[in-house]
């Protein structure tokens, strides 16, 4: 059994201009000590289906669909149920540290809170912790620093904070959305590392939200690709940047600049990222898709098991993408 | 004698007074040099692009050339002119020689205006005698050249998507054919496939109009791909520059090297092999660099001398190439592949 399984996941949000269909259909597993990245575009639907999953939407959204954990399916838990699996198995990082730090309390507190809270620790047993836990993300002083208020931080070191707190009950699955997106990259490569030690050290499986195929490209075990909330292709991280089979995975990878490349041009795919309150009915790629053919705008393609595993939706068989 | 280059900027300083709310106003202000005696030079018609991290320097460098931040020391030399000694008239042409590309395209662009009257804008302030009939026929011409749809030209920014804004924004910085352009992270916002597409448009735009650009960005990828040219900025000064691609491929300083071993390559199987430098610590304080070397507090070849005098730029013999560091040594870091 998958650690995680999400089956047939559908966000709508209610706003003034009708429906907004964030997430459609979207069905993906993850196994424990497993790193998953959901790659994509701004709006492609990948932070919906994490916070649809963790029951994180905003109020006008809501979700349909299963996501089981351990068997359990989150969808159907009541709130309190819901806030221990947060709490104790399951535990979000976001590209803003201050999203889940309190920066009236000193960072001591908040973090013996949750231990004092979920694990029945004792306030200084709780500290101790708290303190081992900064020592373990490399925080150097930990035992001082502890003391501070996450704005006497740096932006890596106040992530860094956000990871530790994260760690407190050591979860099972840790979902990090574009964690190091605001980062500078010397940042971002410190921060990828520390996250690749935790995940052995504790192995904890991971869900790394990102645009950045490069951070994947070095961290993730298997690909997951969307586009218009839905998932395009997905595959191991290996084997779909070798041979993407996609037109919109393709389009996506030439579309990089690469520092050991000389392109005189790159590739560009065509218009601009769809609207998703007016979606296409078909694939949601085809209006930008070079490989056009009239099925691809009547219906949307299913999402299809080839035999080496990678799944694809696209109409147009592998051997004639062009 | 060669002549002399394009723009030429001679040790530019730029300081900022820097007062602590709540202190008496007869406490002197700390200063912090946001640009700490860097000089380059641009050749016409080349791609410059300066790289660094948050805090290096790059966008106040932008304003110091573009006039909008004062100067505290060195020189820029726009075609052999010091700047500061221009005439009136000499300035208002610099002013339109000049024109500046910036990162958030919708923040950039007046709401309440229309696209045709945002590209027309400069041209109209700098030559308001210009008959009507030919601001819009050479705004039409512009909006097609750039990708826009010169029926778009009523419209609103906020109509527009990010990549389009984009578009107008750099109609708009050509509309008075400039002569340099600078661009201060167009694409950083953008998405990767609208990313690549204003890249290809910026680059055609330089080569057929035969502009001389300034390319600031964090992205070293970007910048190696669309310059002739880098200089790499740390805590206000150049620490590397030279070719492109030897630049990226063979760097010398210890930091450029941190740099480029931290940029991933979307490559699982290169990412996995490639040999690579994190970067210890932090970023020191701008208000209170580290002396001598600024690197120096995070550099793996730091020597007790680094602490002393700063660094000299030294000219690698025979190359386009200068490196502020005397431990410098060149190190291939990635094969390239065209
Ligand atoms: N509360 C809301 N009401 C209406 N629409 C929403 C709401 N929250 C999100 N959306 C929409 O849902 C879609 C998917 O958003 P999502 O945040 O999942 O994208 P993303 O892939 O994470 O993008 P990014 O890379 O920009 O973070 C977007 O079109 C977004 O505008
Ligand atoms: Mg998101």
């Amino acid at each position: 059994m998958s650690l995680l399984e999400i089956n047939d996941l559908k966000v709508t949000f209610r706003t003034n201009d009708g429906p907004v269909n964030a997430v459609n259909g979207v069905s993906f597993n993850i196994d424990k000590g497993e790193t998953l990245a959901i790659v994509g575009e701004s709006g492609s639907g990948k932070s919906q289906t994490a916070f649809a999953a963790m029951g994180l939407l905003d109020q006008n959204g809501s979700a349909t669909g299963s996501v089981k954990f351990d068997g359990k399916d989150l969808l159907k838990l009541s709130q309190r149920e819901l806030n221990k699996v947060r709490s104790d198995e399951i535990a979000m990082i976001f590209q803003d540290p201050m999203t889940s730090l309190n920066p009236y309390m000193r960072v001591s507190d908040q973090m013996a809170e949750v231990l004092v809270l979920h694990k029945g620790m004792s306030k200084s047993d709780a500290v101790k912790e708290a303190a081992k836990m900064l020592d373990a993300v490399r925080i150097p002083e930990a035992n001082q620093r502890v003391r501070q208020y996450p704005h006497e931080f740096s932006g890596g070191m106040r992530q860094r904070v956000m990871i530790a707190m994260s760690l407190l009950c050591r979860p099972r699955l840790l979902i990090a959305d574009e964690p190091t997106t605001a980062l500078d990259v010397t940042v971002q490569a410190q921060i990828m590392e520390l996250l690749g030690d935790i995940r052995y050290e504790f192995g904890t499986a991971v869900i790394l939200i990102t645009h950045d195929l490069g951070v994947v490209a070095g961290f993730c075990d298997r690909t997951l690709v969307m586009y218009g909330g839905q998932i395009m292709e997905e595959g191991m991280t290996e084997e779909l940047f070798e041979s993407p089979t996609h037109p919109y995975t393709r389009g996506l990878l030439s579309a990089v600049p690469r520092l050991d490349r000389d392109d005189e041009m790159l590739m560009t795919i065509a218009g601009e990222p769809p609207d998703m309150s007016h979606l296409p009915v078909g694939c949601p790629f085809s209006p930008r898709c070079a490989n056009l053919r009239p099925e691809c705008a009547g219906t949307r393609p299913q999402l299809t098991t080839l035999q080496d595993g990678r799944r694809r939706a696209c109409h147009v068989p592998v051997k004639e993408v062009a | 004698m060669m002549s002399a280059p394009f723009l030429s900027l001679q040790y530019l300083q730029v300081t900022f007074d820097i007062r602590r709310p709540g202190s008496w106003p007869w406490t002197p202000p700390r200063k912090l040099h946001a640009v700490n005696g860097v000089s380059l030079d641009l050749a016409a018609g080349e791609c410059l692009g300066i790289v660094g991290e948050s805090g290096s320097g790059k966008s106040t460098l932008a304003r110091a050339i573009i006039g909008t931040v004062p100067t505290s020391g060195g020189k820029i030399l726009f075609e052999g002119k010091d700047l500061a000694e221009m005439e009136p008239g000499e300035r208002r042409a610099h002013r339109r020689d000049v024109q500046m590309i910036f990162q958030d395209p919708l923040a950039a662009l007046n709401p309440r205006m229309t696209v045709g009257e945002i590209i027309a804008e400069p041209l109209v302030t700098h030559f308001p005698k210009t008959p009507r009939a030919e601001v819009k026929q050479r705004v039409a011409k512009l909006m097609e050249r750039v990708g826009l749809l010169p029926n778009l030209i009523n419209r609103y920014p906020h109509e527009f998507s990010g990549g389009q804004c984009q578009r107008i924004g750099i109609a708009r910085a050509l509309i008075l054919e400039p002569k340099l352009v600078i661009c201060d992270e167009p694409v950083s916002a953008l998405d990767v496939s609208v990313q690549a597409q204003v890249i290809n448009l910026l680059m055609e735009l330089q080569r057929d109009m035969g502009l001389s650009m300034i390319f600031i960005a964090h992205d070293l990828s970007v910048v190696k791909h669309i310059s002739d040219r880098i200089g790499v900025m740390y805590l206000g000064r150049i620490m590397e520059e030279g070719d492109a691609d030897r630049l990226t491929t063979r760097p010398e300083h210890p930091y450029t090297q941190a740099l480029i071993s931290s940029v991933p390559i979307p490559d699982p199987k290169l990412e996995k092999a490639r040999p690579r430098e994190v970067i210890v610590g932090e970023l020191p304080s701008p208000m209170n660099p580290p002396s001598g070397c600024v690197f120096r507090t995070r550099c793996r070849k730091a020597q007790a001398s680094c602490a002393g005098e700063r660094p000299k730029m030294i000219a690698i013999p025979g190359e386009d190439h200068k490196v502020a560091c005397p431990f410098h040594e060149a190190e291939a870091l990635l094969e390239v592949s065209a």
